[in-house]
């Protein structure tokens, strides 16, 4: 037996969420390279899936893996080839990554916060537009609501406090900052977040294939586009089949 | 047919079997909170899985039932899961049985005597579109199921095509031997973790030693309860994971809080354990104001309970097609067969003489 670090012998952890689910956690933290093995995981499950497979949820450190146990082997049988398919994970090539572009109007009405944000920062809300736009976010999750991104890479120059007061209706679409984290209100919901801009796009329509455009393991560009090309946008964008731009990117470390 | 929901109900809502395959977009499953019932209904009905694949969906009934007039076409239904108290035209009928139904009949319903969900199953199904997969109502998200939401009064629902001889199910009674217990004095049995291990001993203890109430707070989301503090042993709070139906929250307050079919698909409190698949339904079943005990049980054992539900699905099918043998159904009573013997092709008449 070769040596083993401690993290080595914890991890990946497989715990019972009831019969019908395997949770793999791969560390206890919020990690780029925890999350790029639950996202290898998740790839090698959906290109090879067991008989009786059903969904996985993939989370920053873990994937729970969901399937009929009636049409799967015993439990330990299940077990077994999770931690198969989990023993040469690290070995895996990872390729080029996708980017989706994410249009973005930080003007005006869609910018409700951007003062704020400028003036706890100390920075001028153009350079707070720039910054923002300017470093590619990774999508390390999907949850809370349909579509919700849990995005990591925000410059942390731009770090602000949530609201004292969290608004009680936020527009579909809303982009926001939140403490260290940015994100995209995907469905309209209540939320606390500093709002800064606005997407065009319809994140989540359940009537759409697909109904989301971003999945975990995705990379996020904020363009910022002015007022008339978000008009055209939002108009060009529910039409029957229209797709949003994804780029291909050079797979590497989240910031 | 056409059904014209006169009343609504309290909540009466269309569901199948849920959404399944979403979740890692962030999509809830919703679906029946009592699957098993929806299932023995739909075969006491006649209903097999559509041509999508999916599970016939029917109206879930919450509590206080609506009232349904066909105003179009005929069919059969039958009421399983609580045994609410079900009328046609004021006339009570019993619930696990298939009923015919012809333009002009409403169907009412009391509060149920036990249970708190039933459902309504109607020969071809409910028939409303299939979004990502399902035809069940996610109401928080607004989607899925009749626009979205609960039913009102005045909605027009449209049944699905039902089998050829479907009418041959009326008055086929599902045995109470294949009606799945759900009394309310039993503990619910689950599997221990995903998280159990940031509980104390003493909390886990508590855990499965107490009785705790259901509260107000119990909706197709999660039913929170009230009894014994669960003591925590590494903090209430984990970076965010996926939530299993029926897995067992213990936020901060030491209170359990199960999930249920419109639960979140993440969330960041620790889970102490799961509710097995085949008592989801038991808690699903339960009212504000019940008490519920939990019971540890292991994985192979909920696997095994699950096989046993799924047998009660297998002999009701199988009733049936008995059932319909001896039934005198409306086919055709003579016809020609054409079979090959030896290689050469016969025709073969036949007549049905044992009309019963």
């Amino acid at each position: 037996m070769g040596e083993t670090t401690e993290d080595e012998l914890f991890y990946p952890r497989f715990l019972h969420a009831g019969e019908s689910c395997i949770v793999v956690e791969f560390g206890d933290d919020v990690d780029p390279e925890v999350n790029a093995r639950v996202q290898a995981l998740r790839a090698k499950i959906e290109k090879n899936p067991f008989p009786g497979f059903i969904d996985t949820v993939p989370t920053y450190r873990s994937l729970a893996v969901c399937f009929d146990p009636l049409r799967t082997g015993s439990p330990a049988e299940i077990k077994k080839v999770l931690a198969g398919m989990t023993e040469k994970l690290q070995a895996e090539e990872k390729g080029e990554e996708e980017l989706l572009i994410v249009p973005t109007c930080y003007e005006g009405e869609f910018a409700p916060d951007l003062a704020r944000v400028a003036d706890h920062t100390g920075l001028s809300p153009e350079e707070v537009t720039r910054r923002h736009a300017g470093r590619d976010c990774y999508c390390y999750m999907l949850g809370f609501v349909p579509g919700y991104p849990y995005l990591g890479g925000m410059d942390p120059s731009l770090e602000t406090p949530r609201l004292k007061e969290p608004r009680e209706r936020i527009p579909g679409g809303s982009v926001g900052i939140g403490g260290k984290q940015t994100g995209i209100y995907t469905v309209e919901s209540p939320g606390g977040w500093n709002l800064i801009g606005r997407t065009p796009l319809r994140m989540f329509d359940p009537d759409r294939n697909p109904a989301i455009f971003l999945n975990a393991g995705m990379w996020v560009r904020f363009v910022p586009v002015g007022k008339a090309e978000f008009d055209r946008l939002a108009r060009e964008s529910v039409q029957p089949g229209w797709k949003p731009e994804v780029r291909k990117r050079k797979a590497e470390r989240p910031e | 047919m056409k059904l014209l929901i006169e009343k609504p109900g309290m909540f009466t809502a269309v569901q199948d079997l849920g959404r399944r395959g979403f979740q890692m977009l962030g999509v809830p499953v919703a679906g029946a909170m009592d699957a098993l019932a929806l299932r023995l209904g739909n075969v006491l009905v006649g209903n097999e899985k559509d041509v999508h694949g999916l599970e016939p969906a029917g109206l879930e009934i919450t509590v206080m039932g609506p009232s349904i007039r066909v105003t179009e076409g005929e069919g059969c239904f039958a009421v399983t899961g609580a045994e609410a108290g079900v009328t046609k035209n004021g006339v009570s009928l019993p619930c696990w049985t298939a009923h015919g139904i012809a333009a002009g009949d409403v169907v009412a319903f009391f509060p149920p005597k036990t249970g708190s969900r039933a459902y309504f199953c109607v020969s071809g199904g409910i028939d409303v579109p299939v979004v990502m997969g399902s035809r069940s109502t996610y109401s928080r998200g607004g989607f899925g199921g009749y626009r979205g939401r609960a039913l009102k009064s005045g909605d027009v629902l449209l049944t699905g095509t039902p089998e050829p001889f479907q009418s041959a199910c009326e008055g086929l009674t599902c045995p109470p031997h294949l009606r799945p217990p759900r009394d309310a004095a039993s503990p619910l049995r689950v599997i221990a973790g995903p998280q159990d291990d940031y509980f104390t001993p003493e909390g886990l203890e508590t855990f499965y030693a107490s009785e705790y109430v259901i509260t107000n707070s119990a909706d197709r989301m999660g039913y929170r309860m009230e009894g014994p503090t669960i003591a925590h042993r590494r903090g209430a709070d984990i970076i965010s994971d996926a939530i299993s139906m029926g897995s067992i929250q213990i936020p901060g307050h030491g209170q359990p809080i199960a999930m249920l079919a419109d639960r979140q698909t993440t969330g960041g409190y620790t889970k102490i354990a799961t509710i097995c698949g085949a008592d989801v339904a038991r808690l699903a079943q339960r009212l504000p104001g019940q008490k519920v005990r939990f019971e540890k049980i292991t994985v192979e054992e909920a696997v095994t309970l699950l096989r046993r539900d799924e047998e009660l699905v297998s002999e009701l099918r199988r009733l049936r097609a008995s059932w319909r043998l001896k039934t005198n159904f409306a086919g055709p009573l003579r016809g020609t067969l054409k079979v090959c013997v030896d290689g050469e092709p016969h025709d073969v008449e036949w007549e049905r003489l044992d009309r019963i």
